[in-house]
């Protein structure tokens, strides 16, 4: 153990980097995903269409196709760059390509929260004169969330861990996966305390956000 | 003297797939009016309540609120909405609100009142259906004629024209319905237009100014409370009210 402590810095700039990479996906695909579920539940016939081909398109793409697409694709093929220094460029195109997927997985969650959600709430909402957006945006959609704390839970543990097929995927990005096959690489650490420690340190991230959306689920539950 | 009515429907018809429930009604509600609706269950007397701010929509036929026509949906259909109350069978209480917030929603986001005012005529209004003392209260920890009661208040907030009563006991215990029959009696005095669908002869002896008998989706008599009750004219009443009242 002690050739991987004694690279902790390497480890903990990875892990730095999971994290980043972690938070800001988490972030753009909440966003996109409320917005991919509005679409969904819209009147409007064109909108929904939209929201279902692309949430079934790209849910049923593998994460590495995903991201290939805006290394290999859009980045490399294409020439697409959105930093200047490379290691910053990497990073948002593994940003995009991981929100673009997940948002897919909260929309999923959404729409199933929104399925539980009497409709003699909306019909209520509707008789005071509430437009539809209004309607999803105080009452539907806030009931939603409520009930999809959980599932948004295991989408972003899952986040977590998918960030490292960003590194895989030709998205040179150094989260802690690709720091660890550096490590390897270099032949600096031991494999198997190596494997173990970096477990661990996903472990330390991951669970955590499982008892805390386990304890937010309960303490936002709507009581019916 | 004959003002013009409040709600009116024309010759309105409505199908679900093959059951055509709505058969050519024609009712006119006027202002200060209560007309209770009564008939058998499947007669199509929700369904009519509830086409009257489009919950439900009509296959033909034109209803008009205070003279203009229902708007098919988006803003037009809100503003005219906001217009009509509806209470429900099920009350429908925003789940995730507190009691004084389901009243002072839609005074804030639809009449665009400022907080101030609106929390202060929805305590105003919740004092009324005397349930003030539990406004912080989320509806789950209300019973259901409390809830109903807070329902009422909710719809009273928009200050509507008409109030819409789509069942407003049927999903109460026995021992809670007074409490919501009351106000109603109460807001029927004090001269509010309503369309009450229910099965409390007792409420519509008390209260209607007019009983519309319902069945097979057809009016089938009009008639104020009175009349209608020692007197009914079609064999379809005559039949109905025997089987409900035990005198």
């Amino acid at each position: 153990m002690e050739a991987f402590f004694s690279n902790i810095d390497k480890v903990v700039d990875g892990f730095s980097w999971t994290v980043r990479l972690t938070l800001l996906s988490a972030l753009f695909s909440f966003i996109l995903g409320v917005i991919l579920t509005a679409m969904r539940v819209s009147p409007v016939p064109l909108l929904r269409g939209i929201s279902t081909a692309y949430v079934e398109g790209i849910r049923n793409t593998p994460l590495t196709l995903v991201l290939l697409f805006c290394g290999l694709g859009l980045n490399s093929a294409l020439g697409l760059h959105l930093s200047d220094q490379v290691m910053w460029d990497v990073f948002w195109w593994a940003v995009i390509g991981l929100s673009a997927y997940t948002s897919c997985f909260v929309s999923e969650s959404l729409r199933a929260g929104i399925n539980t959600i009497p409709v003699g709430q909306v019909e209520a909402a509707r008789s005071l004169g509430l437009t539809f957006t209004q309607n999803l945006r105080l009452i539907v959609i806030p009931q939603a969330l409520r009930t999809v704390v959980g599932p948004l839970g295991s989408v972003l543990i899952a986040l977590t861990k998918n960030t490292t097929v960003a590194s895989v995927a030709g998205l040179g990005v150094q989260e802690a996966s690709r720091q660890m096959k550096l490590m390897f690489d270099q032949g600096i650490a031991p494999v198997l305390p190596t494997f173990f420690g970096f477990a661990v340190g996903f472990l330390i991230l991951t669970l955590p956000m499982g008892y805390l959306f386990g304890w937010l689920s309960k303490r936002v539950a709507v009581v019916r | 003297m004959k003002a013009t009515p409040l709600v009116v429907l024309e010759n309105v018809d409505k199908h679900f797939g093959d059951l055509h429930v709505l058969r050519d009604i024609n009712l006119s509600v006027q202002r200060g009016e209560v007309v209770v609706v009564i008939g058998p269950s499947g007669s199509g007397k929700s369904t009519l309540c509830r086409t009257i701010n489009r919950l439900e929509t009509i296959d033909s036929g034109v209803i008009t609120i205070d003279g203009s026509p229902l708007p098919a949906e988006g803003r037009g259909l809100a503003r005219l909405r906001s217009d009509v109350g509806m209470v429900f069978q099920s009350f429908n209480l925003f789940a995730h609100k507190t009691v004084l917030q389901n009243v002072t929603l839609g005074p804030i986001k639809v009449l665009k009142k400022s907080k101030a005012e609106a929390e202060a005529r929805g305590m105003e209004l919740l004092e009324r259906v005397r349930i003030a003392n539990q406004a912080h209260k989320y509806p789950a920890q209300l019973s259901g004629g409390q809830q109903q009661r807070v329902a009422i208040a909710r719809a009273l907030a928009m200050n509507p024209k008409v109030i819409l009563f789509d069942e407003p006991t049927s999903a109460l215990d026995p021992e809670m319905v007074q409490e919501v029959l009351d106000v109603m009696t109460d807001l029927a005095k004090e001269g509010m237009t309503m369309v009450v669908v229910t099965h409390e002869m007792g409420f519509a002896r008390r209260a209607a100014n007019r009983v519309v008998f319902m069945a097979d989706g057809q009016i089938v008599e009009e008639n104020t409370p009175d009349e209608f009750f020692t007197n009914p004219r079609s064999e379809r009443a005559k039949d109905f009210l025997s089987k409900i009242l035990t005198h």
